[in-house]
């Protein structure tokens, strides 16, 4: 069996002072696709956010090793420069900065970081016409300003755009599929499944199963009140799909 | 917020050393006398004596501006500094082959080698220690295309006849507290004379140096560019890091005839102060530019991050119909600076055009206030302004204000004004951090984005310090 990639051991997380991560464990290994599944306020996006090395977010214990690192002790930057990526359920607006700008700046952090050469702009816009492609969008999008006045879905989509440029190890998705029509969902498919590599893995944050139409997950965990309470192959996403989360929330209780 | 955005700000400043040089120093005070002995200092004729001591005597009768500015300062003792500071050399200044070594040095570490050859290429310095100008490069070359660029002190010796034409035709010596003692003071500054028709093929800047202790700096500069004639002109300031406050109190007139067109950059970086605001600059400046012709344009450019206090309204007399008066402003204050800053439109001809485009960014306890005037007078129809006030607060204890004032007297006029305020959030560099860039270069991004209108104004190489100058005055504002 491949060694962890990520290996999540009794973590515990508070927002100030509530505790939103009460104990999970998650192991996920190169080449596996992990959905992560649970109803509103079980601390899905938490853990997302925590594994990305949000500041609001302080974790009082447990550990978490990426490549046997302690991705804790790391800071956010660190994580992104060892291929660690948040596609960000709320990506922020940069006003008058290009998204080729910020790209290329993010691109090239990364690869200084590995102690490889930076990239000039000619040679980032080769790089990119392969990228656009995978989100199908023109080259006009560069030009515009990072995420400023676009739309929900523009901005979901220029998410899996710098995914599919940076090209992570660990790809984390938080909520990605919400709010897209079809269409959206399925280039969201595509860019992940682009990245679906031996020694690459990728854990989708979401709440509804139809994403999962198109990214067959190799796990899928289900997560109440901070504890995964239910693990399984992909057919227990089209249960919840059937049955909700309730009898699960009350299988904990009990 | 949390900590995370409190402390990007308190790097060292890297200007802040001291040049040892022995030094010309007037004594401490202020009279008639010392105005006298400036003037002789300078080899100055009777009719400039004359207008400094007029002007002096009318400034004591004003009250200094301590109400309306949104500031915060003690009072100045004008009676304790020093107004007269010139390093001594054994050979006269001026000559750049003769410069004593020790200034050359100092402008070196600042950055602005004095050597021709060494120079940025297409940009010419006069440059500016405490109250005399060191040299000027490119004097020659610029000489061939009739282009007068020297030391004010030097124009008033050599070109007398212009000084006297155009000093205080756009800010008269009674003009302002400021403006005042400035003229009754002024020590060095620059002079600019395009004539008729002449497009200057480089770039003129003027970099100034506050070295002494307990002095003021009083510089007067006077750009004049003839019918058709077009300037770009830089200035770039820096003083030592001391504890005491000091005084900069410059007056800088643009004045464009027919078709005209001045282009005048600014990038401060007086020393700021340290974190409990001890020393620091007072930067109290009157800039202003008449666009006498008509089609005419003066356009200001500012990045100010330095001093601990700024004041100032680099200002355009929309005279000649169809002229065009720009202000572009990027302020920034960190620690305990303030600033007041803005600008004044005032259109008198018709068709006249006014915009203004300011970026305030106020980080840890800095307080920075947009105070902008446009004026339309009954008989500039057709006169146009656009305001674009934008303000960004970074933490919890700065502060941002705005104070536009509009008076429109002619009905055909269009003035429009736009605002916003925004704060860096943890959020925005938390989100470019996980793309992989660290605190510093994630705020130098949401910073830059945010100037970027202003930015694009300034000349090609100075946009790039600028940018550079940005990112060191609020390294440390976000921790």
């Amino acid at each position: 069996m491949e060694a962890a990639l990520l290996e999540i051991q009794g973590l515990r997380a508070s927002a100030g002072d509530t505790e939103i991560l009460r104990g999970i464990d998650l192991t996920v290994r190169a080449g596996e696709v992990h959905a992560v599944m649970g109803p509103n306020g079980s601390g899905k996006s938490t853990l997302a956010q925590v594994i990305a090395g949000h500041p609001a977010y302080k974790v009082t214990s447990g550990q978490i090793l990426y490549q046997g690192r302690d991705l804790l002790d790391m800071e956010p930057e660190e994580r992104a420069q060892a291929g660690v990526f948040l596609a960000f359920q709320y990506p922020v607006e940069i006003p008058g900065i290009s998204n080729a700008y910020f790209l290329r700046a993010a691109y090239n952090e990364i690869r200084k970081a590995r102690g490889l050469e930076e990239v000039d702009s000619l040679d980032f816009l080769d790089l990119l016409e392969e990228k656009l492609r995978v989100v199908e969008w023109g080259p006009d999008i560069m030009s515009r300003a990072v995420n400023s006045g676009f739309s929900g879905g523009e901005k979901k989509r220029n998410e899996i755009l710098q995914m599919a440029v940076l090209e992570p190890t660990l790809a984390v998705l938080d909520e990605t599929d919400s709010g897209l029509d079809i269409d959206a969902l399925r280039i969201v498919a595509k860019g992940v499944n682009a990245l679906r590599q031996p020694d690459k893995a990728t854990i989708l944050v979401t709440h509804y199963q139809r994403l999962l139409n198109y990214i067959i997950p190799d796990r899928v965990h289900v997560l109440s009140a901070g504890r995964i309470v239910k693990s399984g192959g992909k057919e227990l996403a089209l249960e919840l799909e059937a049955r909700g989360y309730e009898w699960l929330e009350e299988a904990v209780t009990t | 917020m949390s900590s995370q955005v409190e402390s990007l700000v308190n790097k060292e400043y890297k200007y802040g050393f001291v040049t040892d040089i022995e030094s010309d120093i007037a004594p401490r005070g202020l009279n008639e006398d010392i105005i006298r002995l400036i003037s002789s200092k300078k080899g100055e004729p009777n009719w400039l004596l004359d207008w400094r001591l007029k002007a002096y005597r009318g400034w004591q009768k004003m009250v200094e501006p301590h109400n309306w500015p949104n500031i915060k300062y003690h009072p100045v003792d004008y009676q304790a500094l020093r107004y007269y500071a010139a390093p001594k050399t054994k050979t006269p200044l001026g000559s750049l082959d003769e410069v004593d070594p020790k200034l050359l040095e100092t402008y070196q570490k600042l950055g602005i080698p004095l050597s021709e050859q060494k120079l940025l290429s297409g940009v010419a310095v006069d440059a500016i220690f405490d109250s005399v100008s060191v040299g000027t490069t490119y004097k020659a070359r610029l000489a061939e295309a009739g282009i007068i660029f020297c030391s004010f002190g030097e124009a008033v010796r050599e070109h007398p006849e212009l000084v006297r034409q155009y000093l205080g035709s756009v800010v008269p010596a009674s003009d302002n507290f400021f403006a005042a003692l400035n003229a009754a003071v002024f020590s060095d500054g620059s002079f600019v004379f395009v004539p008729k028709g002449v497009q200057c093929p480089m770039e003129l800047s003027t970099y100034f140096r506050i070295n002494a202790a307990e002095t003021g700096q009083f510089e007067r500069t006077l750009i004049i560019a003839e019918e058709g004639a077009t300037v770009s002109y830089l200035e770039g300031c820096t003083a030592p890091r001391r504890d005491q406050n000091q005084l900069h109190a410059a007056v800088v007139e643009l004045v464009a005839l027919e078709g005209a067109t001045i282009k005048y950059s600014t990038v401060q970086n007086w020393y700021a102060g340290d974190e409990q605001g001890r020393g620091g600059i007072y930067n109290f400046v009157t800039k202003r530019g008449k666009c006498v012709g008509p089609r005419s344009k003066i356009s200001w450019t500012q990045v100010e991050t330095g001093s601990a206090i700024t004041w100032k309204y680099p200002s355009v007399i929309l005279q000649g119909d169809d002229s065009v008066g720009e202000f572009y402003s990027v302020a920034v204050v960190n620690g305990k600076q303030q600033a007041d800053t803005g600008t004044k439109m005032i259109h008198i001809g018709k068709n006249t055009r006014s915009t203004i485009v300011s970026k305030g960014i106020s980080a840890g306890q800095g307080q920075n206030s947009y105070r902008g005037l446009v004026k339309v007078l009954p008989k500039a129809a057709g006169a146009r302004n656009y305001t674009q006030c934008d303000s960004m607060l970074i933490g919890n204890r700065c502060g941002a204000h705005t104070f536009p004032y509009i008076d429109v007297q002619n009905s055909t006029a269009a003035v429009e004004h736009e605002a916003s305020t925004s704060k860096i959030g943890e959020d925005q560099i938390f989100y470019l951090k996980q793309r992989g860039l660290n605190t510093e270069n994630a705020i130098s991004m949401i910073v830059n984005g945010f100037c970027k209108e202003v930015f694009k104004e300034l000349p090609m190489e100075f946009a790039v310090e600028a940018q550079k100058l940005l990112g060191v005055s609020l390294e440390g504002s976000v921790g």
